[in-house]
């Protein structure tokens, strides 16, 4: 039999949509025949997630006309996984998911190409992530998204006049849902707000007083989380708590049982354990099947132009009736992730080491154990040993003379950012000016005008 | 791990959101297919993932190579064989339990020969049919008693549709709802509990772990007190009763005088029940008889309840949210909610056999569980009822259609679903969508145009006009299923059958049309 992929009639239906003119479609718009084949050939898409979101994701891009996909998941196939990310069968349990998951549809679509890579999402430099035309999210996690939010603004270059450099802009199409509700959105660095300036549409989870688990418990989770925050760690000194041991699970289940029992209250199961102790978002198959589909087109949309592109954040509810609603949220045009960068003024004589020591204490930063990058050229790395080694030496010169002697330039840097009981990873972009060395332009109006 | 166990966490994100029950619902539903494009595929493979019940997948086509770039449940060894069975054969390979079958026959082909075939089931999805056939179909279902949802994708537009005569839901769930605390109209025991509770006790520990439920009945009784028995009830009087209880903090940081700030509104909630369920209760079908549905007998039984022992309120639903306090304080008034609420729950038992009785039926007929979860739901019961497509489409709600037509936000929906009627009305005089052939579009458009106009003109719609873009758009797109549209329509078709299904939730009360191009999508009520 012929080779059926490369078989126009086969994409017939695509082929409508990115073949034919329309009035409704994207400024840079060029149907033809061969459009698909192009970006088949040319569009490189990275999938971020193999889960329910991620399976979805990897089906309607194939469908798509997406020809070169990778996807990137460092979780193994579960149980539970098994209501919604169709992909995966009982017998996979324990198998990567982003290896399976390429695997299965590069079997039913012939000539789409998945490359899946096993790890998390930190392993990867930033020429892996440099090398896509368009990133799509499919994750549960706040920590996962802001992390390649930040390496995609990280691209992103500004001219003179502080205006996106167009060429430079890495789209971002996120989904992401909670049972019967769900968000998609698309993220153009430097145009449309990142994933840090609407950073509020995500609420941080409301954690228990631990005085109120300790003396007041009133309901079954906090029992459960007395046992698992408080009780465990008087009990079992310094072996520390896996969720997913199913026996630490049972100890804590029986424990909550317990003081639940001595204060008179009811409704501790196993199951409710287990989703308060492991945080568990109710996921079903519909949601995620809407939501992919959602980004899925979008994506196409930025990649060929065929059509509008969602402006900017669409919010998906079937709780009742099935709402969908459109919000075109605006930039925060200082943000520190996407914006022109934070601008920190230096004396000539500050030594990269003094300069590391400012970015821990910088009041918007908070950035510890921060390895420094100029101009693609390793300052200073703190991992690997070896790189760390090569770099040290750097740690004492001035960083102007590291600079090349440039009195203003953008300079990244990568470490961990927040507070002392919350750090997670992430990458700023700095514009470094030097006092008293600026070409010609005082520096005196600088001080207080950001 | 056992087969149970593995079944249970297999589909434990579900059964977090609607338990057992609903997931017992699902395994009984027999659901039909009608096409197994891939809008129709998608669908069912949500609902294959989470265990629905049987499966017949009806398709008289044979896989041809363009299934393949748009319907991921076939594969290039389905070529040249039935659709149904190939489709059908891989949902069973997603999911063991459910019993799947096939037909090999078109579906306009069984709605015109054999309308018995769709009585077994309890609803049935049809995708991807002309309008002919669909009202066809509408009418058979509804006389049989089976649930209809309709689905469609079309180039970047489609729609997702539910007909049938009634559905009513007890737990609608809804996201944002007031709790049930009576704190504007309490009851004897409530009262007396709170009296036992002084206030100005000097112990600040003590004095922090009062829950704000006892703090606000209090002072709501104090304040009735000073003001001839009246709760606050203008802005300044809810300003002052908000100082009164400011005015008993020992400091500014006890959280449950806080929470009684933020809930002090809930003392001046007017009596008696809100618009929606009123409606309910004066609906023509709470003249109950023998055939009346349970539901209804039910509702027959809470207006009298409300008329009577409610004095005005219904049944107590008897939980109360997390609250600053001490444990047990928390737990007694646990148990004074839950304590009304079973008596209140009893009354309506005795109501619920009185009627049974009157009407001829067997006074035990409706289960204590049933009256129980319709207690604890009664002022979040949903009711919604569907016009017959045929209706719909000879005599739509026209100032609705006209408001729509002139709403910048829903102007691409009811654009689209004019001429989603319209490219099927195109279809019958030609024999053939519009465009469906490269080449030669603008003779297509101007085929299209005048079928569109005729439909808003026979709909009485003389005035507003479609958007010219929107017709070349639906000639662009030749009928293309795209997959990631099929996907996205096919996914909302699923949420709703799950939601009639599992009689959770509250479905989709008109037209769902999705509007792919800027994706505001919206809902049209015609
Ligand atoms: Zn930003």
């Amino acid at each position: 039999m012929a080779d059926l992929s490369s078989d126009p009639r086969r994409w017939r239906d695509v082929d409508k949509l990115l073949a034919r003119p329309g009035n409704i479609v994207g400024q840079d718009f060029e149907p033809s025949p061969t459009l698909r084949e192009d970006i088949g050939e040319i569009a490189r898409v990275l999938v971020v997630g193999a889960g329910g979101l991620g399976c979805e994701l990897l089906k309607d891009l194939a469908l798509s006309g997406f020809k070169n996909i990778d996807v990137i998941d460092m979780d193994t196939i579960e149980v539970s996984n098994l209501n919604r990310q169709f992909l995966f069968r009982l017998q996979d349990v324990g198998k990567s998911k982003a290896e399976v998951a390429a695997e299965r549809v590069m079997k039913r679509v012939s000539g789409v190409n998945i490359t899946p890579h096993f790890c998390r999402i930190e392993d990867k430099d930033l020429d892996f992530y440099n090398d896509f035309n368009i990133i799509v999210l499919g994750l549960d996690s706040i920590e996962a998204r802001s992390y390649i939010n930040s390496v995609a603004c990280g691209f992103l270059e500004y001219d003179a006049d502080d205006k996106p450099l167009l060429e430079t802009i890495k789209p971002i199409v996120d989904g992401g849902t909670e049972g019967f509700k769900g968000h998609a959105r698309v993220i153009l660095p430097g145009r449309t707000p990142c994933f840090e300036c609407n950073i509020w549409l995500f609420p941080p989870q409301v954690k228990f007083p631990l005085c109120t688990l300790a003396e007041t418990p009133r309901t079954a989770a906090h029992c459960i989380e007395y046992a698992h925050l408080i009780k465990w760690g008087e009990v079992h000194h310094g072996k520390p708590f896996d969720p997913d041991d199913p026996e630490h699970m049972q100890w804590v289940y029986a424990e909550a049982l317990k003081r639940a029992e001595l204060f008179g209250i009811t409704g501790v199961t196993y199951s409710l354990t287990q989703g308060v102790v492991k945080n568990i978002i109710p996921a079903i198959a519909s949601t995620n099947a809407v939501i992919s589909a959602a980004c899925a087109l979008e994506t196409l949309k930025i990649v060929s132009g065929c059509s509008k592109t969602l402006s900017n954040y669409l919010t998906y509810n079937g709780m009742e009736g099935t709402h969908i609603k459109v919000t075109d949220f605006i930039r925060e045009t200082d943000c520190l992730v996407c914006g022109p960068g934070t601008l920190i003024e230096l004396d000539t004589s500050t030594t990269l080491l003094q300069f590391i020591r400012l970015l821990e204490e910088h009041p918007k930063l908070l950035l510890s154990k921060a390895s420094v990058t100029y101009r693609g050229k390793n300052l200073y790395m703190q991992s690997p040993p070896i790189l760390e080694e090569m770099t040290r030496s750097n740690l004492q010169f001035a960083l102007l003379d590291l600079m090349d002697k440039v009195a203003k330039d953008t300079i990244h840097v990568s470490g961990m950012s927040g507070k002392n009981d919350k750090k997670t990873s992430c990458l700023r972009k700095l514009r470094v000016v030097f006092k008293g060395v600026a070409d010609g332009i005082t520096n005196m109006d600088t001080t207080d005008s950001s | 791990m056992t087969v149970a166990e593995t079944k249970k966490t297999k589909y434990d994100r579900q059964l977090r959101i609607w338990g057992e029950q609903g997931q017992s619902a699902l395994e009984n539903a027999n659901i039909c297919l009608l096409n197994c494009g891939p809008t129709g595929s998608e669908a069912l493979k949500n609902l294959v993932l989470g265990g629905i019940g049987s499966i017949t997948v009806v398709d008289g086509s044979k896989v041809e190579i363009y299934d393949l770039g748009n319907n991921f449940l076939l594969d290039e060894d389905s070529l040249g064989q039935s659709k149904a069975k190939c489709v059908c054969s891989f949902l069973q390979e997603l999911n063991d339990a459910v019993k799947a079958k096939f037909v090999e026959e078109a579906p306009e082909h069984l709605i015109e020969k054999n309308p018995s075939f769709f009585a077994e089931f309890t609803l049935v999805i049809a995708t991807q049919l002309m309008e002919t056939s669909l009202v066809k179909l509408d009418k058979i279902c509804r006389q049989a008693n089976v649930m209809l949802v309709v689905a469609r994708s079309y180039g970047l537009t489609g729609m997702v549709r539910i007909s049938m005569k009634e559905h009513t839901v007890i737990e609608s769930k809804p996201d944002h709802f007031l709790d049930d605390l009576r704190l504007h109209h309490p009851w004897p025991e409530l009262i007396e509990f709170a009296k036992t509770v002084d206030l100005s006790v000097t112990d600040p520990v003590i004095h922090k772990h009062t829950p704000y439920i006892v703090i606000l009945i209090n002072m709501a009784d104090k304040w009735a007190k000073e003001h001839s028995g009246c709760l606050p009830s203008t802005r300044q009087e809810k300003k002052d009763f908000k100082d009164l209880i400011k005015a008993h903090m020992l400091s500014m940081d006890e959280e449950n005088y806080k929470e009684a700030l933020e809930a002090s509104f809930k003392v001046s909630i007017s009596r008696g029940i809100s618009s929606e369920l009123l409606q309910i209760i004066n609906d023509t079908a709470v003249e109950v008889d023998s055939k009346s549905p349970d539901f209804w007998v039910l509702v027959a039984a809470l207006k009298e309840f409300i008329e009577n022992e409610g004095d005005g309120e219904p049944p107590l639903e008897g939980s109360i949210p997390d609250m600053t306090s001490s444990t047990e304080s928390y737990i007694t008034l646990q148990k004074i909610y839950q304590a009304k609420a079973e008596s209140d729950c009893i009354k309506m038992e005795q109501r619920v056999k009185g009627i049974l009785k009157r009407i001829g039926r067997d006074p035990d007929g409706i289960s204590k569980a049933y009256v129980k979860s319709f207690c604890k739901n009664a002022r979040k019961l949903s009711i919604c009822r569907y016009r017959n497509i045929e209706d719909e489409f000879t005599s739509p709600c026209l100032p609705e259609l006209q408001k729509c037509l002139n709403d910048e936000d829903y102007s691409f929906a009811v654009g689209f679903y004019i001429l989603l009627r319209a490219v099927d009305r195109f279809a019958a005089n030609y024999n053939r969508l519009p465009g469906i052939f490269d080449g030669g579009l603008n003779e297509e458009i101007s085929r299209l145009k005048p079928i569109a106009v005729g439909i808003l003109n026979e709909l009485g719609l003389n005035g507003p006009t479609l958007s010219e873009d929107l017709i070349t758009e639906m000639c662009r797109y030749g009928g293309a299923e795209l997959h990631a549209v099929a996907a996205f329509v096919g996914g909302v078709a699923s949420q709703e059958v799950i939601k009639l299904v599992t009689k959770q939730f509250v479905p989709l009360k008109g037209t769902f049309m999705f509007n792919g191009i800027d994706q505001k999508s919206q809902v049209l009520v015609l």
